[in-house]
C-alpha cells in the first residue's frame, strides 16, 4: 500500500486537518480579523465530504495501516453526520464568532473536533481510538473555555476533570481487554472472543465496563453524565450545540464499533452481559433525565437533562444485541441522524432567541411565538420531536429503537431456544421509554406552552440573522422530511450496520 | 376516497395558516368549506359502502417505510368497512358542527381553525388507518392540537387540565405500542386484517400481557373507571368545539380501537377477561351516573354522563354476541351526535349567561325558548326515549349483553332511570322555574351558523331512531366477522 492509498483512507480527516492547519496560518498572516476564515472553514468540510463521496461512489476502501483504521460505510455514515453538523454550527455561529477573541482558534478547533471524530470512527485499534478519542477531548476542553470567560472556563474546567476520569478508566479498561486477549486490534479481540473462552469472562466484563464510562461520557449518559447539565449551562451556547450531537455522535460510534466487531457482536459468550449493562444505563438515563429535567428553569440545563434522556432512548439501540440481527445498531445511526437535526434546530433556535433576549430563563421565552415567529416555530418543532410527536423524525425514531429492541429481545429467545420462564427484559426496557416519553412531553410542552400562550413581557419582534435562518431552515426541513420519509435514512443506517458485521469472521 | 377524507381537512389547516393578519378571520370561512367538503366525501363513501360485500373497501395503500429489510415495513393503508363507514359519517358530520359553534371565537382565530382541522384529519387517521403503527401515529398526532385547543383557547383550569389530557393518554397508549411491536414482530406484519387472519401465537410477552397493554389505551380514552379523571377536566375547562369533538368522536376511538383491534386479533384473551371487563363496564355506568347527579356545573354535569354512557359501549362489545357489539357500535355513533348537540347547547347557554352552575340559572326557557327546546330534546334523546337515537342503541346492548352477564347489565339498565333522574332535573333547574331578573337581557339562538349546527344534529338523531336501519345494515356488516371469531353468527 503506498503513501497515496493510505492517505485516501483517512482523507476526510487528513482534509479536516490541513483545514484546520490552513485557518490557523491565514488567522496569523492576516490583518487582525480581516482573514476569510469561514469561507476557508467551510471549504475544508467541503473538500473532506467530497472525499467521503468519492469514498462512497468507488466503493469503501477496507482495512489500512495495518488493520489500525478502516474506511467502511459505517465510517462514512459518521463523517458524513459529523460534517454536516460542523458545518451547521461553523454558518450558525457566524455572528456569535464575530465577537470572539479567538475566532481562528476556534474555527480550527472546530476542524480538529470533527477531523479527529472521523479518525475516531474509523478506529479499529484500541491505540488509535484511544488517541482520537482524546484528541476530540481535549479539544472539546479548549472549546468549552473559548470566550475566556469566568463561567465558560469554569465548565472548561469540570468538563476537563470529569473527562479526565473517564479516560483514566477507560485506559485501565483497554489494559484489561488488552490483557485478556493478548490484541489491540479489534480484530484480534474479536477473534479471541468468538474462541469462545469462558474462563476470560469475568476480566473482560471489566474490560468492557470501564470501556463503558468513557464512552459514557461522551454520550453523557448515566452514570456518566454529572458534567452534562453545568457544561450546558456554563459553556458557550455554539460550542454546546456542537458537543450536544457531535461527541454524543462520536460515542455512540465508537460504542458500536468496540461493541459489535471488537466484542464480537450478538451471539457471543459475553454479549448478553453488555447488552444488559447498557439497558440499564438506558434505563437510568431515561429516569434519570426526564426526571431532572422537569424542575428546571434555565433552557441550557434543561436541554442537558434532555440529552442524558436522549442517550438514555439512544442506548437502547446498543442494547438490543442479537446474533445474526443488525437491526440494534442500525436504530442507533437511525436516531443520532434525526437527533442531530432534531438538537441542532433546537440549540440554534435558542443560540438566536437569547441572544436578542439575553436571558435563558424559561419565563423569559413567554409569548414568543409573537415576537419572532420562525424561532419559536423551529424551537416548538424541535421540541415536539424531542418528545416523539408526529409527524416528525422524533417519533419516527424512537418508533424504529422500540421495534428494534422487540425483535432483538425475541431473537435472542429464538436463537437460545428458550421461551418458557426466560424473562424478556428489553420489553421491560421500552416499556420504561414509552412512559419516559409521557414524563419528558410534560417538561417539552411545558416550554411550548410558554411560547405560546404566555403573554409576551417584551412586544419588540425580531428575527434571526440570515445564515442562521438558512440553517434553522436546514434543521427543520431534516425534522420532517426524517419524519415523513424516513425510508432512504433508515436504509442507509441498515447498510451502515451491516458493514460492522460482515467483517467478522 | 378515504384517503381524500383524511387529507382534505390538512390542506384546509394549511390554508388558513397562510392567511395574512388582517385576514385572520377568513380562516373561519377556509374551515368551513374543507370541513363541509370532508363531510360531502364521508357522505359518499358511506352511500356507496356496501355492506354486502366482505372485507374492507375504498382500500388506498402504499409502502411508506420499506427500507428493504430489517423488519421494519410500515404501510400506509386506509380502508373502511361496516364499523369505520358510520364512524368516519359521524366525523365529518360532527367536525362541520364544531367549524359552526366556533363563528363567534376571536383570539387567534386561524390557529384555532388550524388546529380543529389537524384534529379532525388526526381522528379520521385512526377510523382509517388499517396499519397499527399508522394507526399509532395517528393516535398520537391527536394529542398536539388537542392540548392547544385546550390550553389556548379555554376557560378556568385550562393548563391544568391540558397536560392532565396528554398525560393520560400519552401513559395510557405508551404499552399499546409495546403490545403493537410485539405483535407485529410475532405476526410478521402490522397489517391488521393479516394479524386477525393468522393471530400471532407465539409472543414474546404473555398474549394475555399484550392484550391489557393495548386495553389500557383504549379504556383511558373511552373512559371507563378508574381511568376516567381526566374527562371531566377536559370537558370543563374546553371550548365549546373541542367538547364536542372530545365527546363525539374522540372518545369514540378508544371503543373503535377496541373492536377494530382487540376483539378480532386477542380473541381468546378477550374472552377470558369478559367477565371482569363487563363489571368494570356495570360499574362505571353506574358509577358515572351517580357521580353525575351530584354535579353543579352543567358542562361537568355531561361529561359524567359520559362516562356512564360509555359504560354501555363497553358492557356491549364484552357481551362478545353479534347483538351486543352491534349495540355498542350503534351506541358510539348515537352518542356522538346525542351528547355533541347537548355540549352545543351548553356551550350556547354559556356563551349568553358567561356562567355554568346551574345553580345560578332558573327560568331560561322564557329567554331562550328554541335553546331550552333542543336541550330538551337533547336530553330525552340522552336519556333513551323512543322515537329517538338512544333508545335504539341502548335496547339493542342491553339485549346483546343480558344472557352473558346479566348482573350488569341489570346495574345498566338502572344506569338508565337515573340518566333520566339527572337529564330531567338539570332541564327543570335551569330551564322552568320562575325567571330570573339578571337573565332579562338574553337572547335566544339567533346566529344561522347556531341555527345550522343544533338542526344538523336533532335531524340526525330523529332519522336514526326512527330508520335504525340507516346504520345498523352497515354496522351489522362490519361486526359479523368479529361475532364470528366467538361463534356467534347472528
Amino acid at each position: 500500500m503506498n503513501g497515496w492509498e493510505l492517505v485516501h483512507h483517512i482523507g476526510p480527516s487528513v482534509a479536516l486537518f490541513v483545514g484546520a492547519g490552513v485557518v490557523l496560518t491565514a488567522d496569523m498572516i492576516g490583518t487582525r480579523g480581516r482573514a476569510p476564515l469561514i469561507p476557508l472553514t467551510l471549504l475544508a468540510l467541503a473538500i473532506a465530504a467530497g472525499w467521503a463521496l468519492w469514498h462512497a461512489s468507488t466503493g469503501t476502501t477496507g482495512p489500512a495501516f495495518e488493520g489500525a483504521i478502516v474506511m467502511d460505510r459505517f465510517a462514512l455514515f459518521f463523517i458524513f453526520l459529523l460534517i454536516s453538523a460542523t458545518a451547521a454550527v461553523v454558518i450558525a455561529s457566524t455572528d456569535w464568532a464575530e465577537e470572539l477573541d479567538l475566532k481562528g482558534e476556534y474555527y480550527a478547533l472546530l476542524l480538529v473536533a470533527a477531523g479527529s471524530m472521523s479518525l475516531l470512527a474509523q478506529g479499529n485499534d484500541l491505540i488509535l481510538i484511544f488517541v482520537a478519542l482524546e484528541t476530540t477531548s481535549i479539544v472539546q476542553y479548549v472549546l468549552v473555555g473559548v470566550t475566556r470567560q469566568d463561567r465558560s472556563a469554569e465548565a472548561g474546567i469540570k468538563y476537563l476533570i470529569n473527562g479526565a476520569v473517564a479516560a483514566g478508566l477507560m485506559i485501565y479498561g483497554f489494559a484489561f481487554l488488552f490483557g485478556t486477549t493478548g490484541a489491540t486490534s479489534l480484530d484480534g479481540i474479536a477473534a479471541f472472543i468468538q474462541s469462545g473462552p469462558e474462563e476470560a469472562r469475568l476480566p473482560l466484563m471489566l474490560g468492557f465496563v470501564l470501556v463503558a464510562a468513557g464512552f459514557g461520557f461522551k454520550m453523557a449518559i448515566v452514570p456518566f453524565h454529572a458534567w452534562a447539565p453545568d457544561v450546558y449551562q456554563g459553556g458557550p451556547s455554539p460550542v454546546i450545540s456542537f458537543i450536544s450531537v457531535a461527541s454524543k455522535a462520536g460515542g455512540f460510534a465508537i460504542a458500536l464499533r468496540l461493541f459489535y466487531s471488537g466484542l464480537g457482536g450478538g451471539g457471543t459468550f459475553i454479549s448478553q452481559d453488555w447488552a444488559i449493562m447498557f439497558g440499564v444505563f438506558a434505563v437510568f438515563s431515561m429516569l434519570f433525565g426526564n426526571l431532572a429535567a422537569l424542575v428546571q428553569t434555565d433552557v441550557r440545563r434543561l436541554l442537558g437533562y434532555s440529552s442524558i434522556a436522549q442517550a438514555g432512548n439512544i442506548a437502547i439501540g446498543l442494547a438490543a444485541v442479537a446474533a445474526g440481527s443488525t437491526l440494534g445498531p442500525s436504530t442507533v445511526l437511525f436516531f443520532l441522524g434525526t437527533y442531530v437535526a432534531t438538537n441542532l434546530g433546537a440549540f440554534f433556535a435558542v443560540i438566536a432567541i437569547s441572544r436578542r433576549i439575553r436571558s435563558y430563563e424559561m419565563s423569559d421565552y413567554a409569548g414568543m411565538i409573537r415576537r419572532s415567529p420562525v424561532l419559536a416555530g423551529v424551537l416548538m418543532l424541535s421540541l415536539l420531536s424531542l418528545t416523539g410527536i408526529p409527524p416528525t423524525a422524533g417519533f419516527i425514531a424512537k418508533l424504529y429503537v422500540f421495534n428494534g429492541a422487540i425483535q432483538a429481545d425475541a431473537l435472542v429467545h429464538v436463537n437460545l431456544g428458550a421461551i418458557e420462564g426466560d424473562f424478556p427484559w428489553l420489553v421491560v426496557v421500552v416499556a420504561v421509554a414509552v412512559f419516559n416519553t409521557a414524563i419528558s412531553a410534560f417538561y417539552y410542552l411545558r416550554w411550548v406552552r410558554v411560547m405560546v400562550l404566555d403573554e409576551p413581557k417584551d412586544e419588540s419582534t425580531f428575527r434571526a440573522s440570515a445564515p442562521m435562518q438558512a440553517m434553522l431552515g436546514l434543521a427543520t426541513a431534516g425534522v420532517l422530511l426524517f419524519g415523513l420519509i424516513p425510508a432512504p435514512l433508515i436504509s442507509a443506517a441498515q447498510r451502515a450496520a451491516e458493514t460492522l458485521q460482515v467483517r467478522i469472521p | 376516497m378515504p384517503t381524500l377524507f383524511l387529507f382534505l381537512p390538512l390542506v384546509g389547516a394549511i390554508l388558513a395558516l397562510m392567511l395574512p393578519k388582517h385576514r385572520e378571520h377568513e380562516a373561519k370561512w377556509i374551515a368551513l368549506a374543507f370541513t363541509t367538503l370532508a363531510f360531502a366525501v364521508s357522505i359518499a363513501i358511506f352511500v356507496w359502502f356496501d355492506p354486502d360485500q366482505v372485507g374492507y373497501q375504498m382500500v388506498d395503500q402504499f409502502k411508506w417505510i420499506n427500507p428493504g429489510g430489517g423488519g421494519f415495513e410500515v404501510q400506509y393503508i386506509v380502508g373502511v368497512d361496516g364499523l369505520s363507514a358510520p364512524m368516519v359519517l359521524l366525523l365529518g358530520l360532527l367536525s362541520v358542527v364544531a367549524v359552526l359553534v366556533s363563528f363567534s371565537v376571536e383570539v387567534r382565530v386561524k390557529e384555532y381553525f388550524a388546529y380543529l382541522l389537524l384534529l379532525e384529519t388526526a381522528v379520521a387517521g385512526v377510523f382509517l388507518s388499517l396499519d397499527l403503527i399508522q394507526f399509532f401515529l395517528f393516535w398520537e398526532l391527536e394529542l398536539l392540537p388537542m392540548y392547544m385547543l385546550i390550553s389556548l383557547w379555554g376557560t378556568g383550569r385550562n393548563r391544568y387540565s391540558a397536560m392532565k389530557f396528554l398525560i393520560y393518554t400519552l401513559a395510557g397508549s405508551a404499552l399499546m405500542l409495546v403490545g403493537f411491536l410485539v405483535l407485529g414482530f410475532a405476526g410478521g406484519t402490522f397489517e391488521i386484517s393479516a394479524l386477525v387472519e393468522a393471530p400471532p401465537q407465539d409472543t414474546l410477552v404473555p398474549l394475555s400481557l399484550v392484550f391489557w397493554a393495548i386495553m389500557l389505551a383504549f379504556l383511558v380514552k373511552l373512559p371507563i373507571f378508574p381511568f376516567h379523571t381526566w374527562l371531566p377536566d377536559a370537558h370543563t375547562d374546553a371550548p365549546t368545539a373541542v367538547s364536542v369533538m372530545l365527546a363525539g368522536v374522540l372518545l369514540k376511538m378508544g371503543g373503535y380501537g377496541i373492536l377494530r383491534i382487540v376483539l378480532p386479533i386477542l380473541p381468546e384473551q378477550a374472552h377470558d377477561f369478559r367477565v371482569l371487563l363487563a363489571a368494570l363496564a356495570g360499574f362505571s355506568v353506574v358509577y358515572g351516573a351517580v357521580i353525575t347527579l351530584q354535579q353543579r356545573d352543567l358542562k361537568r354535569l355531561i361529561a359524567y354522563s359520559s362516562v356512564s354512557h360509555m359504560g354501555y359501549v363497553l358492557l356491549g362489545m364484552f357481551a362478545l354476541s353479534a347483538v351486543g357489539m352491534s349495540g355498542a357500535a350503534l351506541q358510539m355513533f348515537t352518542h356522538g351526535t346525542i351528547t355533541g348537540l347537548l355540549f352545543v347547547m351548553v356551550g350556547l347557554v354559556y356563551e349568553r349567561t358567561h356562567t355554568r352552575e346551574i345553580s345560578e340559572m332558573s327560568g331560561l326557557m322564557h329567554r331562550m325558548p328554541l335553546i331550552g327546546t333542543v336541550m330538551l330534546l337533547a336530553g330525552l334523546a340522552s336519556l333513551g326515549l323512543p322515537g329517538m337515537s338512544g333508545f335504539v342503541a341502548e335496547l339493542t346492548t342491553f339485549l346483546g349483553a343480558f344472557d352473558a352477564h346479566p348482573a350488569a347489565t341489570i346495574a345498566g339498565i338502572f344506569g338508565v332511570v337515573l340518566a333520566a333522574g339527572y337529564i330531567l332535573w338539570t332541564v327543570q333547574r335551569v330551564f322552568h322555574g320562575p325567571a330570573d331578573e339578571k337573565w332579562e337581557h338574553l337572547t335566544d339562538a339567533n346566529h344561522w351558523w347556531e341555527y345550522t349546527a343544533m338542526a344538523s344534529l336533532v335531524i340526525v338523531i330523529f332519522a336514526v331512531g326512527i330508520f335504525p336501519s340507516l346504520l345498523t345494515e352497515s354496522i351489522e356488516s362490519g361486526i359479523e366477522p368479529i361475532a364470528a371469531l366467538f361463534g356467534d353468527s347472528a
